[in-house]
């Protein structure tokens, strides 16, 4: 336990120092994204019987939280290639499953700062969006298999430079055609099928739903809650392999 | 320190070997490290050193072979691997919950290790505000922290100015001194020389040589006498003093630099290894 305690501190101890600044960092994409598609561009859509802000809004959740807690692997990367203070976790008398449980509760907190921005600034605006424990629930599990995913790359990769390649690769296309931006169902079912796969997708659409007070379909939150684990477990195994 | 052979191991390798594709790291090392001793590892760039501490701190698996560390172990790595945007106290903090220090102990070991090491006033200051002495200074304190029977120290000094190189050296004694095993590596030969009481000369992933500065001196002779002139420099090794003068008599100087002086390890290391780059 006090492994993961001090892994956990020590990335919010991080995340006290340069507060101001990651907050910023944590807004700009979601801001831009909510002028360009949502108040320029979707002013007069409307996507059901939903504004296109309204629609948008739980998909940019669902985006940033994926990028926030994956992007804990940056931090990562710096602390093993950089700062070598990987090299103390690795050399402490901690279980790796500690060390990846306080990597991925960093991301997660990332994550729902991340989140907490864009709900903030739906706020401001008056929309009819409720923010409640299922959607927070759903945030969470989200964060939590990117933040797995992120330690996994972070320990997997051989230098800093293989970190962009993925996240071009993965991440990136996964943000715009996991249900963010426009809703799946209006795709041909052969398109449709390999991004129901992907879990962004499940988290956009438990997200919408717990925003607009209907039910969140149990088949996403479990589909979520089982890759969570599955995540965990894979970035434990990659931890082992990171050494020498 | 001396340590008598009754004394227990601290420090324990058999036939230690760690190889990269075909390229030997460490080839078949055997010695073994009395506690309390100051042991240093001396040798070139690229000789093992720091790939044989990464083994016995659990950073680097062997290839084959044995590295025991009896009792907990506590490490000084090479890199300065802090973090930069936490404070001093934050970055021991951290150290001490990993090593499963209990909360309220904690305070106390960092206010007792900052005064130890003199750095009690930066306390509060982020690592990047420190000069590199200062940082040397929190990751020893760091590696303090959870009180290790063994310390292992890569290359302490490296980059640090006369006076604080000195500064370290007197920590260093002084935590040997606490009764705190060390394994010292360096390519500082007058810092081994100063500080070990046993010392291993490792080239090329192989150990040399092993023993005392003061045997491993004696190997080359008592004096020295080293003769600079067009060719370069040579040096000739005596068993005492009165034959080294002789020897500088019947030379003449002919145009040549001549001095006397005493062997130093310098001496041995250079005699000992007689590196070629692999």
């Amino acid at each position: 336990m006090n492994g993961f305690i001090a892994v956990y501190l020590r990335e919010l101890l991080i995340l006290k120092h340069r507060f101001w600044r990651m907050l910023m960092s944590f807004a700009v994409s979601p801001v831009l994204y909510l002028v360009a598609f949502g108040l320029g561009m979707g002013k007069n859509v409307k996507v059901g019987h939903q504004s296109y802000v309204e629609f948008l809004i739980p998909g940019l959740v669902a985006m940033s939280s994926m990028m926030q807690g994956f992007g804990i692997n940056v931090e990562i990367n710096v602390t093993r290639f950089y700062l070598k203070v990987f090299e103390e976790f690795q050399a402490a008398p901690i279980s790796n499953l500690s060390y990846v449980c306080g990597e991925v509760a960093g991301g997660v907190t990332r994550a729902i700062l991340a989140s907490c921005v864009i709900v903030c600034l739906s706020l401001v605006t008056g929309l009819g969006l409720t923010f409640g424990p299922d959607f927070w629930g759903l945030v969470f599990l989200n964060a939590t298999v990117f933040a797995a995913l992120g330690v996994t790359s972070a320990m997997l990769i051989k230098n800093h430079a293989d970190q962009a390649l993925i996240t071009n690769l993965v991440i990136t296309p996964m943000a715009f055609l996991g249900g963010t931006f426009f809703p799946l169902k209006n795709l041909p079912p052969w398109a449709r099928a390999p991004l129901e796969l992907i879990p962004l997708s499940h988290a956009s659409r438990g997200l919408r739903m717990a925003a607009s007070h209907r039910p969140v379909s149990p088949e996403d939150c479990i589909i979520l809650a089982v890759l969570s684990i599955a995540a965990i477990g894979l970035a434990w195994w990659s931890v082992d392999r990171a050494k020498d | 320190m001396n340590q008598s052979d009754s004394t227990p191991f601290a420090v324990t390798i058999q036939n230690l070997t760690k190889k990269y594709g075909s390229l030997k790291a460490l080839d078949k090392i055997t010695f073994s490290v009395h506690k309390g001793e100051l042991f240093a590892l001396l040798g070139p760039n690229g000789a093992g050193k720091t790939t044989l501490v990464r083994i016995l701190t659990g950073l680097t698996r062997p290839s084959f072979g044995i590295a025991q560390v009896n009792g907990q172990a506590g490490l000084v790595p090479q890199a300065l691997n802090l973090d930069y945007d936490l404070t001093v106290s934050e970055n021991l903090l951290i150290h001490g919950l990993l090593y499963h220090m209990p909360y309220p102990a904690i305070g106390s070991r960092i206010r007792e290790l900052l005064a130890y090491t003199e750095i009690a006033h930066k306390a509060r200051a982020t690592i990047r505000t420190l000069s590199g002495g200062m940082k040397r200074r929190v990751m020893i304190a760091r590696a303090l922290m959870h009180d290790p029977e063994v310390l292992f120290l890569d290359e302490p000094t490296v980059g640090l100015d006369p006076h604080i190189r000195r500064k370290i050296w007197s920590l260093i004694k002084r935590v040997q001194g606490q009764g705190t095993t060390i394994l010292l590596t360096t390519h500082y030969i007058e810092e081994a020389e100063l500080l070990a009481d046993k010392v291993a000369l490792l080239d090329h992933g192989t150990i040399v040589a092993l023993d005392t500065p003061r045997n491993l001196k004696a190997r080359m002779g008592t004096y020295a006498v080293d003769i600079v002139d067009d060719n370069g420099l040579a040096t000739n090794y005596f068993p005492d003093k009165e034959s080294a003068r002789k020897a500088m008599l019947d030379m003449g100087e002919q145009g040549r630099a001549i001095t006397l002086r005493q062997v130093t390890l310098e001496d041995a290391v250079v005699g000992l290894t007689g590196r070629t780059e692999k």
